[in-house]
């Protein structure tokens, strides 16, 4: 996935001279996770920046590229670093355009390296989505297949509007649907897909759980579960047509993250499931979530982290009896 | 009626002086020195305190063999990541040795070796590093600040707590631990500034190791030093030698004295060099020369105490050996802290959340608790 993300980046540079890369350590290092490996060489300084280490400057000064023209895409360095640039997301990146009277968009990528698994510590392993959706202007984005980390992305540079770019930096390694070639057709943002297709309750979810409910819906197999796993790829738009969709005809749901369950975005997915689905649902919808923690140091994230068993667990309950 | 009309409007402002403003005449002393203040090597070090660098000779050399192995710890598996200060040592050691027992540390997280140098013991001090625990110490019992990883977030919390101590009447200084790096973000700046107009007792020691990551000190900022930076605020800026342990104890001993006396902050630049790599995750080799790396090696902390203790006669060869075969003890023991299985006990996910447990958190924990008891009896 990681040498996807940086073929988007370079083709989006050398397509469109207005798109800017910059971060702490983009440039020589091409970033603690090489992502930008080899841009700064191949487009000059100028167009993969070093920049102090300062996030609300980082994202301060793209807003102010956007305003003149530019595309900039900003790295945060780690989940629990972006926060500094907090202030200037909520009240000017997801702001200006509705501020302005549509006057001034801002065509500002965000790219944040999102979740554990890796064993990092503290402060490295946060997945912050639900601040990020709950912040109108913005969309959120987050691949789960090699393939979507060039699309989507290349997608997210394109959009007119502010984009965060979720990276599951656990998967950043996985290799399972790497193509030489980049894909033909970029997905628009906003568009889930049906990821396995079955028939007795469908799994909601995306970015680094997609491969975890994948296994999970093999395994349920052998319990006579046919399982669909449905990847949203977009949390911000909602793609509620292909969920409803497959709800309407399984009659059961569970949604699946790594995210705080409370007040993370599986509560609402859920909200809207139930209001689209009432009629068509055998139980009602449940969530497998990280528990309402503060991230745990590593030795302690595997029971953090919703796992097969705990997702397996959940389907069962989904044999709903009073 | 337009803005022309206003009585007295137009004209005014050109007919009149403002009103008369005068810069501050004390800015000249806050301005640094041109050149890092050293001692050693220089005639300064005639006056120096042979019992206290003994002292410094002891913990530097520990400090080393800390940093060797607890890479080495890396190496096996035993430490997820080890931020290493070999060739910083003499800023680490001389923070921690210039504080009284009242004082608080704020360490960065590469600054382990100053708690540990200020009596943390070693292996509490990595648990952080080790993954069991985020902080595995209480930091009122040792009043060391957990280990900061989001950068310069600790410096505010230095200036409140150390304005907090003042409040009470308390003799209480703080001294903040930053990298080159860290003076780019906001919070270094609004610190400083919160410091300085509350002329709270707080030393801010940045440690100028030359890079943040890989990114050299001239991406992060113009000014001549980092020193430099003091003067917009208010405060007295000190550039020192950062590999020379009897300049970092006197420059950092009277930035802590002046807090103490009531006399505000200081800001003060070690300049030194990160001889490894950022952390064991880090390829160096992408952003610097082994040139740079070699000349910095002529300018050892711990060879430069040692060539001039051993010159007047302050230490001897009996004397290097008896430190030498205590950081070997200190080693040992580290290792064997290390090499047994932290026990973590999942339970504890829960335990440390709020003071009182939600019903949420009790679901969550009857839950784990299940599960663990299932994956017993499979
Ligand atoms: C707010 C924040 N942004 C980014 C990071 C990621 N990061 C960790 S260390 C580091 C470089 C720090 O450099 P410096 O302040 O010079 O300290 P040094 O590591 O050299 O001691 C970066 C960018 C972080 N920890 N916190």
């Amino acid at each position: 996935m990681a040498q996807a993300l940086t073929r988007a980046m370079r083709d989006a540079m050398a397509e469109d001279p207005t798109v800017h890369v910059m971060g702490e350590d983009v440039g020589t290092l091409g970033g603690v996770f090489r992502i930008t490996d080899g841009l700064a060489k191949e487009f000059g300084e100028e167009r993969c920046t070093d920049t102090p280490l300062a996030e609300a400057g980082i994202l301060g000064a793209a807003v102010g590229m956007a305003m003149y023209g530019l595309r900039p895409v900003v790295e945060m360095q780690f989940d629990a670093f972006a926060y500094p640039a907090f202030e200037q997301l909520i009240s000017h990146v997801a702001k200006m355009r509705n501020r302005t009277r549509g006057a001034m968009p801002l065509p500002i990528t965000i790219r944040v390296p999102y979740g554990g698994g890796i064993g990092g510590v503290e402060h490295h392993c946060d997945s912050s989505e639900a601040y990020y959706v709950a912040t109108p202007g913005l969309h959120v984005v987050t691949p789960a297949t090699v393939e979507d980390a060039y699309g989507l992305l290349r997608a997210s540079i394109a959009s007119d509007d502010p984009v965060v770019f979720l990276e599951p930096k656990r998967l950043y390694w996985s290799k399972a649907d790497w193509r030489p070639e980049a894909p033909a057709a970029v997905p628009g943002i906003g568009k889930a897909l049906v990821r396995r297709t079955g028939t007795s309750a469908t799994l909601i979810t995306y970015g680094p759980s997609l491969p975890v409910c994948l296994e999970a819906a093999e395994a349920a197999r052998e319990e006579g579960w046919d399982l669909e796993v449905v990847d949203l790829r977009s949390l911000v738009p909602f793609d509620e047509d292909t969920v409803v969709e497959s709800v309407r005809r399984t009659g059961r749901a569970v949604v699946v993250h790594e995210a705080n369950g409370f007040g993370g975005p599986g509560a609402e997915i859920a909200a809207r499931v139930t209001e689209r689905c009432f009629h068509h649902l055998e139980a009602p919808v449940l969530r497998v979530t990280g528990f309402d923690i503060p991230y745990p140091p590593p030795m302690l994230e595997k029971h953090h982290l919703p796992g097969v068993d705990r997702i397996l667990d959940t389907v069962a309950r989904l044999q709903w009896e009073n | 009626m337009t803005v022309q009309e206003l009585p007295g409007a137009g004209a005014s402002h050109r007919s009149t002086q403002p009103p008369a403003w005068s810069p501050r005449t004390d800015a000249a002393p806050l301005l640094p020195d041109p050149e890092p203040y050293r001692v050693l090597g220089t005639e300064a070090a005639d006056g120096l305190d042979p019992e206290l660098m003994r002292r410094c000779y002891a913990e530097l050399v520990r400090g080393r063999r800390y940093n060797a192995q607890a890479t080495a710890l890396t190496k096996q598996g035993r430490l997820a990541v080890y931020p290493s200060t070999v060739g910083q040592e003499a800023c680490e050691i001389a923070a921690a040795l210039v504080l009284e027992e009242q004082d608080w540390l704020f360490p960065s997280y590469r600054d382990t070796l100053a708690a540990v140098a200020r009596g943390l013991d070693p292996v509490q001090a990595l648990t952080l590093l080790r993954g069991d625990w985020h902080t595995g110490y209480d930091p009122r019992e040792h009043r060391i600040a957990p280990l900061s990883t989001p950068l310069a977030t600790q410096l505010p919390h230095a200036v409140g707590l150390a304005h907090a101590a003042r409040l009470r009447g308390d003799d209480v200084v703080a001294l903040a631990m930053v990298g080159d790096g860290g003076t780019s973000e906001g919070d270094f700046h609004e610190a400083l500034n919160f410091a300085a107009v509350w002329q709270a007792p707080v030393v801010f020691l940045v440690q100028n190791n030359g890079f943040a990551i890989s990114v050299p000190l001239a991406k992060q900022t113009a000014a001549p030093t980092l020193a430099h930076k003091a003067v917009g605020y208010g405060m007295p800026g000190r550039l020192v030698d950062g590999n020379d342990i009897a300049a970092m104890h006197e420059v950092l001993s009277e930035a802590v004295r002046r807090a103490r006396a009531g006399g505000g902050p200081t800001l003060i630049e070690a300049v030194t060099y990160r001889m490894e790599a950022h952390t064991n995750a880090d390829d160096a080799t992408r952003y610097r020369g082994d040139a740079e790396v070699e000349a910095w090696k002529a300018h050892d902390p711990v060879d430069l105490l040692e060539r001039e203790l051993t010159a007047r006669g302050i230490i001897d060869e009996a004397a290097i050996q008896a430190v030498r075969d205590d950081a070997e003890a200190m080693a040992a023991a580290l290792r064997e802290g290390m090499n047994a299985d932290p026990v973590v006990d999942p339970m504890d996910l829960f335990a440390h959340v709020y003071a009182e447990q939600t019903d949420r958190l009790r679901e969550q924990a009857a839950m784990l608790r299940a599960e663990l008891e299932a994956e017993d009896q499979s």
